[in-house]
């Protein structure tokens, strides 16, 4: 790997162009670390906003009233407020108010470290967008069906499991894909909290070198590639569970 | 990504319903409710010595006053956050009306450039896209020997509308590519050039159609003015934490501070979002 | 079978429209395999066949909605087929109604007629409007000039949108199935009214189902299977002395 680097300190010697976080072991280290960070953010937010959207949808079908009215005030609350904030809110605001623990060398450190908080904030974010996204998948579903499901003797729980569910995601796929396609985008929000995920790495990188244009354009095909990725994974997950006459609502 | 044969990301059904990832929530009014829960919450926690917290035990009135003194000056900051979310968006859907009429252009040159230039906006972070603004675009512009200094809150402007145009190109052309093809049918019949069936026919019908999601649009602009802080825009967000240090940076406060500035998103991008669900019901266009 | 000849009886003069060998494919399917015919001037032709025959889409090549593969077609002098083709001058000599009528939907009915002859011929604004409404009232439908067409019946849009074609003054008129999306009370309404612009000399070109109207109004009726015209003759010998196996079986289903 090392002519690889040396061509590109070259390049830099020659044209000006200076990607120094690929020929300088220091940056490079910490911009792979920034990247995996970025993957470890995005990855763990569309998991657990999945698992709300999830619970929450199907939470909202409940029978008490009361119980749906929080959901809905949650889902309002999270959707009509900016990320950034929220971020903050958590990080600084309540961050402040939780008990302190050991870690482990005996020291009192907060409860949460800053990415985490980075991801709980996310989660509960994107997961409201997928609670409001999975009902309305739930509720594409024709009550019909589930009333030939249940003329043949299944169970409630039965039902949503083998009938609801796989129509219902078949139908809201391509407003989730744009959904965490979004998240993966708004995960370097936690810049602001000083996570060292990709473009706070990048930003100090080019406070250091001045190399702004170089770093801006690496951070923006960076992230290209990764909406391109899961893009490209949501493709083949509706490819693979495509049935003719379900879904096709067009979103991205 | 084929950057010819794109689907819409917004889309509308034959009457005018339009569809998107963003729908807003068709939710009870419990949310500003609960918002002024949390708050109070906050100020709650504020009162009592918990023990954990460096700060001294603050009586109830001082967090209402400090909240009270530095209202106005958050109030004035929301302001300005709505000024930048304006400009962008008028900037933003002044560009975007062209760009998403060139993804339809006949001339393929111009079809593909419009189509590559909408898939990058839109696939890019949105503070990512803010920062090269800040940065790379010149701190002052020279037009005919005038030198007009181009300021942060005009740079942040720039590149929120970039995102937008890309967005808005997208709307409009869902929009227009919702109009059955029967419309154009009958415009090309009865003589029109494609530029007259645009003008007469087929942008009146799209302007409905384009307005729930557009307002969609708005509200996510405005939420997203907040990211200019981090780039050091001075707007709401700034101020707070402005006010926070000349309160002393007492860590208690943020969370009071921040809850109020999420209140008062909340108030203003609610309503839109409302008015939004109304519009979208009352504009089923039936044919 | 496929180069069929019309010379109309009654016309010396050159025919109006003229199709000769036209082919259309879309892909690999052939809609249209060699379609030849002439409609005379004042002339009533329908075109009957079954459905995926090419009918909607030869209909459409005659005005140049849809552009031909090969072949020629003469409407009045204009060649459709040519690369400099005048569509301006060939939409004027042609009007065509389509089956889903098409208005458009945030303009009233009058505003639909005034469209097209104030934007496109830039006609005087309150003489387009006078005509307008003497359109209207022909198409008997006087008083509805400000509505809009979702206030409208299926029957009552029909007729303005044939007003409207009216309005540019063409030769001939295109009808493509249009009584197909109504119901029998409304379909009456419609069908008067292409009799009545028939015996006034207008020439029509119409695709359709409905078979006593053919027989009523036509003075030719086509037969189309698989891009092809497989018979051709006047109504009174055409449904009851039909000669090819294929048009007898079509009007055996049918009628």
């Amino acid at each position: 790997m090392q002519p690889v680097y040396d061509w590109f300190r070259h390049l830099y010697d020659t044209t000006g162009i200076d990607l120094i976080f690929i020929y300088d072991n220091f940056d490079r280290a910490r911009t792979i670390k920034g990247f995996f960070i970025t993957l470890e953010l995005s990855v763990i937010t569309i998991i657990l906003s999945l698992i709300i959207g999830v619970v929450g949808a199907w939470l909202q079908r409940s029978h008490f009233v009361w119980l749906r009215r929080v959901i809905a005030a949650f889902i309002s609350a999270f959707r009509n407020t900016p990320p950034l904030v929220q971020l903050y809110f958590f990080y600084f605001g309540l961050g402040f108010f939780l008990p302190r623990v050991h870690d482990a060398s005996g020291q009192l450190v907060p409860m949460f470290s800053n990415l985490q908080w980075a991801i709980i904030s996310l989660s509960l974010f994107a997961g409201a967008f997928n609670i409001e996204i999975f009902r309305s998948g739930l509720e594409a579903v024709p009550s019909s069906m589930v009333e030939a499901a249940e003329g043949l003797g299944y169970s409630r729980f039965q039902i949503y499991r083998q009938i609801t569910l796989p129509l219902a995601f078949r139908v809201c796929l391509p407003s989730l894909g744009n959904n965490l396609v979004n998240l993966v985008k708004t995960t370097n929000l936690a810049y602001a909290i000083a996570v060292p995920e990709l473009l706070y790495v990048s930003q100090q990188i080019w406070s250091d070198e001045t190399n702004v244009r170089e770093m801006m354009a690496f951070v923006l095909c960076a992230y290209l590639f990764l909406v391109f990725l899961l893009v490209a994974l949501l493709n083949w997950i509706e490819r693979v569970i495509r049935v003719p006459g379900v879904g096709h609502m067009e979103a991205y | 990504m084929d950057v010819l044969h794109r689907a819409p990301a917004f889309t509308f059904d034959a009457f005018g319903n339009g569809s998107s990832s963003d729908q807003p929530p068709r939710s009870l009014s419990l949310a500003w409710p609960l918002l002024m829960a949390v708050l109070l919450a906050t100020m709650f926690f504020g009162l009592t010595d918990n023990g954990f917290a460096q700060a001294a035990v603050a009586p109830k009135r001082t967090i209402i006053e400090v909240l009270w003194r530095w209202a106005p000056l958050l109030l004035w900051g929301f302001c300005f956050n709505l000024v930048i979310s304006a400009g962008a968006m008028a900037v933003g859907t002044g560009v975007g009306l062209f760009l998403g009429l060139a993804q339809m252009s006949r001339t393929r040159p111009v079809r593909v450039m419009a189509n590559v230039i909408t898939e990058i906006f839109r696939n890019s972070p949105w503070l990512v896209l803010l920062f090269a603004c800040v940065l790379l675009l010149p701190f002052q512009i020279r037009i005919f020997g005038l030198v007009i200094p181009f300021p942060d809150w005009a740079k942040a402007i720039v590149g929120f509308s970039l995102p937008i145009m890309a967005n808005v190109g997208e709307v409009v052309r869902g929009a227009v590519l919702s109009i059955p093809t029967g419309q154009w049918e009958s415009a090309e019949s009865l003589g029109y050039t494609r530029t007259q069936a645009y003008l007469h026919v087929i942008l009146p019908q799209c302007i409905k159609r384009m307005l729930p999601p557009w307002m969609n649009l708005y509200s996510l602009v405005t939420m997203s003015t907040v990211n200019a802080s981090v780039v050091g825009v001075s707007e709401m967000i700034t101020l707070t934490a402005q006010a926070n240090a000349a309160e002393g940076s007492r860590p208690e406060l943020l969370a009071p501070f921040y809850a109020f500035d999420l209140v008062c998103f909340f108030l203003y991008c609610y309503p839109i979002g409302k008015w939004t669900e109304y519009l979208e019901r009352k504009y089923q266009v039936k044919i | 079978m496929a180069d069929l000849q019309n010379i109309s009886a009654t016309s010396q003069a050159p025919p109006i429209v003229s199709l000769r060998d036209v082919r259309k494919s879309f892909g690999q399917v052939k809609v249209l395999d060699g379609v030849s015919f002439d409609v005379a001037r004042g002339e009533v032709v329908c075109i009957i066949g079954p459905s995926g025959a090419g009918k909607s889409t030869l209909i459409r090549c005659i005005n140049a909605l849809i552009p031909i593969d090969s072949g020629s077609i003469l409407v009045d002098g204009i060649e459709v087929h040519a690369p400099k083709l005048d569509l301006l001058a060939l939409r004027r000599k042609v009007g065509i109604v389509f089956q889903q009528y098409n208005l458009f939907p945030h303009r009233t009915a009058l505003q639909n007629i005034m469209m097209a002859p104030i934007t496109v011929l830039k006609q005087n604004k309150e003489e387009v409007a006078a005509r307008a409404r003497m359109l209207l009232k022909k198409v008997r439908l006087e008083g509805k000039e400000d509505f809009y067409p979702a206030e409208l019946s299926g029957g009552q849009q029909q007729r303005v949108a044939i007003a409207r074609s009216l309005a540019m003054k063409p030769e001939v008129m295109l009808f493509d199935e249009v009584t197909a999306a109504l119901d029998p009370e409304t379909k009456k309404e419609v069908l008067l009214t292409v009799r009545d612009l028939s015996r006034e000399g207008m020439t029509c070109i119409l695709v359709t189902h409905e078979m006593a109207f053919a027989r009523e109004v036509a003075n030719q009726i086509y037969f189309t299977d698989r891009g092809i015209i497989v018979e051709h003759g006047p109504p009174s010998t055409f449904f009851t002395q039909a000669k090819d196996p294929r048009t007898r079986e079509f009007l055996s289903q049918i009628l």
